[in-house]
């Protein structure tokens, strides 16, 4: 399908809604937009973070998802404690492939779930003995830990269980860092609550340890990655370009990250956020009350990081900058050669996301960089001002949808006729089925790391890989085939 | 009386920001803004206005503040 015009795409949307009953589609048609450049055209119409209506299929997590799966969980040196019924932390555990260095159940605790597992009578009598006990085996088991988390679910918000207390006399006891985080499932709209109350404990509870302390020796070159989670490796390939520069990286927040490097943050010069939606909060609070600067980056695709590199270096003095300059050139021949390779086999085609946090904005420049489109876009938890910052980077007269049903998401498949569709677990198989390629953009599809221009090269491939898999051809019975030609070419094309 | 944490953009703007309500604009135009005294009535580039009284002498930013809806 040639690309499509405001009016066909708006057209589109209509067309989708039909099925509603009248109020839904009241309400739904405020999530859905035509993507137009014009800044004063595109702000008022879209509305994003609300509470998705029940009986419409939603993708959405929840607060804990948000903060013991998101900002805490990579922190890789810390006991993260599910509070709560077992399943939460069982079913979340080593899912986003955050990955870290060291030992695991000595000196690092990333992928072990620690839960308080709560019963009936932990409901009854409340769980906050049970989590006093929990904290007196959690000290003793793993002496290395340098300090822990309390991650509440649903219930223990619910029974009214005083954790802060637990967790102040028990920070006490052992002299070790306890923070107890409010993050019940149901607070807020989505996961991206979770992420705000993650960064406000990390204000309240960890970020002023060394304000007094000045025995950290800095230099004028530190900087601290925020917002990378090291989903398979990203935050490594991103940090090597910085170190390749110049720079001292101090912290990685939090993938790969430890409680150290949290304590040290207040001490860096500049915060780089990849992340936006997940820890703005603590990037705005540390400019307020450290006067650290911050700036967003974007480490996928060449232009992009060229773009960034420079807008990093444009922070400090010509050493940075020259560095910066020769990062690029170093670089040079390898990423061309990625896109002499692969650009040839995947220009031209068009692809449609569904992802949350930085994604569904990010990504778009690498897709660019490979001759690609992005005809469609959203994100599931995003707020006013991620739309904002995506209009820019999309093209005209493409879709823009929140928090989108699953309903909606497979009638614009079915007439956007994406020739790959990026999002989450639970849109592959369906997508698959389709006979549409399909690409699981949360944790990389189990590759990675994307970012950095190491990450490009793995990105082009897989993209490669997927978009020209020879089984796309297959979808159709041959005997069926021959009846059915025309409609397999457009499938598969 | 929500707080708004105010900051300068990359271009030089002043930025408003309100967490609860998931606000970021630009600052269009401020009524007192002088070497003596910054506030009164602020009007943000999504038409939206808010008061604060005149703070002297006026703030540095980034910084955190109660305003009013005018």
């Amino acid at each position: 399908m040639a690309t499509m015009t405001n009016e066909e795409t708006e057209a589109l949307i209509q067309e989708v809604l039909e099925v509603y009953p009248e109020k839904a589609k009241e309400d739904r048609a405020k999530h859905l937009m035509v993507n137009d450049q014009d800044p004063d055209k595109s702000k008022k119409c879209m509305t994003s973070n609300r509470k998705s209506l029940p009986g419409v299929m939603t993708v959405r997590g929840c607060a804990y998802a948000g903060s013991k799966g998101v900002v805490w969980g990579p922190v890789k040196d810390m006991v993260h404690i599910s509070h709560g019924p077992v399943g939460c932390g069982q079913y979340s555990r080593a899912g986003r492939r955050n990955y870290y260095i060291g030992m695991t159940g000595v000196d690092t605790f990333g992928t072990i779930n620690f839960t308080s597992d709560f019963q009936e009578k932990d409901i009854v009598f409340g769980g906050d003995k049970k989590l006093d006990k929990l904290l007196d085996e959690v000290h003793g088991l793993f002496p290395l830990m340098k300090g822990s988390s309390i991650q509440s679910e649903c219930p223990v918000g619910l029974i009214g269980d005083d954790i802060s207390a637990v967790a102040k006399k028990k920070a006490k006891e052992y002299g070790k860092v306890v923070v107890p985080v409010r993050c019940e499932g149901f607070r807020g709209v989505s996961q991206s609550l979770g992420h705000h109350i993650a960064n406000d404990a990390i204000r309240d509870w960890v970020l002023g340890a060394r304000d007094d302390d000045d025995s950290f020796e800095s230099t004028p070159y530190d900087v601290a990655i925020t917002g990378d989670y090291n989903i398979g490796g990203d935050a490594w390939s991103s940090r090597t370009l910085l170190e390749e520069m110049g720079l001292r990286v101090v912290a990685q927040w939090s993938g790969d990250g430890t409680l150290s490097e949290m304590e040290l943050t207040p001490k860096v010069k500049l915060n780089l956020l990849h992340c936006y939606r997940s820890m703005n909060y603590i990037s705005r609070h540390m400019e307020e009350k450290y006067g650290i600067p911050w700036l967003e980056y974007n480490f996928f695709g060449p232009t992009k990081i060229a773009e960034s590199l420079r807008k990093i270096a444009s922070f400090f003095d010509d050493k940075i900058k020259e560095g910066a300059e020769r990062v690029i050139a170093k670089y040079q021949a390898e990423y061309e050669a990625v896109i002499a390779k692969y650009r040839p086999r995947l220009e031209g085609k068009r692809v449609m996301l569904y992802v949350g946090g930085l994604r569904p904005r990010h990504v778009i420049g690498a897709y660019e960089d490979l001759g690609m489109e992005v005809v469609g876009t959203g994100y599931e938890f995003g707020h006013n001002d991620d739309y904002e910052r995506t209009t820019q980077d999309m093209g005209k007269a493409t879709l823009i949808y929140d928090d989108v049903t699953g309903y909606e998401f497979e009638e614009f498949v079915k007439k956007i006729k994406p020739d790959l569709i990026g999002s989450g677990i639970k849109e592959k198989y369906i997508f698959q089925k389709m006979g549409i390629p399909f690409r699981q953009m949360h944790s990389w599809d189990y590759s990675g790391p994307y970012h950095g221009y190491d990450g490009f090269a793995i990105f082009a491939r897989d993209m490669d890989m997927t978009l020209n898999n020879p089984c796309w051809n297959k979808i159709i019975a041959p005997w069926k085939q021959e009846a059915e030609e025309d409609e397999a070419i457009a499938a598969s094309a | 009386m929500p707080s708004v944490m105010l900051r300068r953009s990359e271009s030089g703007a002043l930025l408003f920001y309100v967490a609860k309500k998931d606000l970021e604009a630009t600052v269009d135009t401020v009524e007192k803004d002088s070497d003596e005294e910054w506030g009164g009535e602020v009007v943000l580039a999504d038409g939206s206005s808010w008061y604060i009284d005149p703070i002297s002498p006026p703030p540095s930013f980034p910084t955190t503040l109660r305003f009013k809806r005018a």
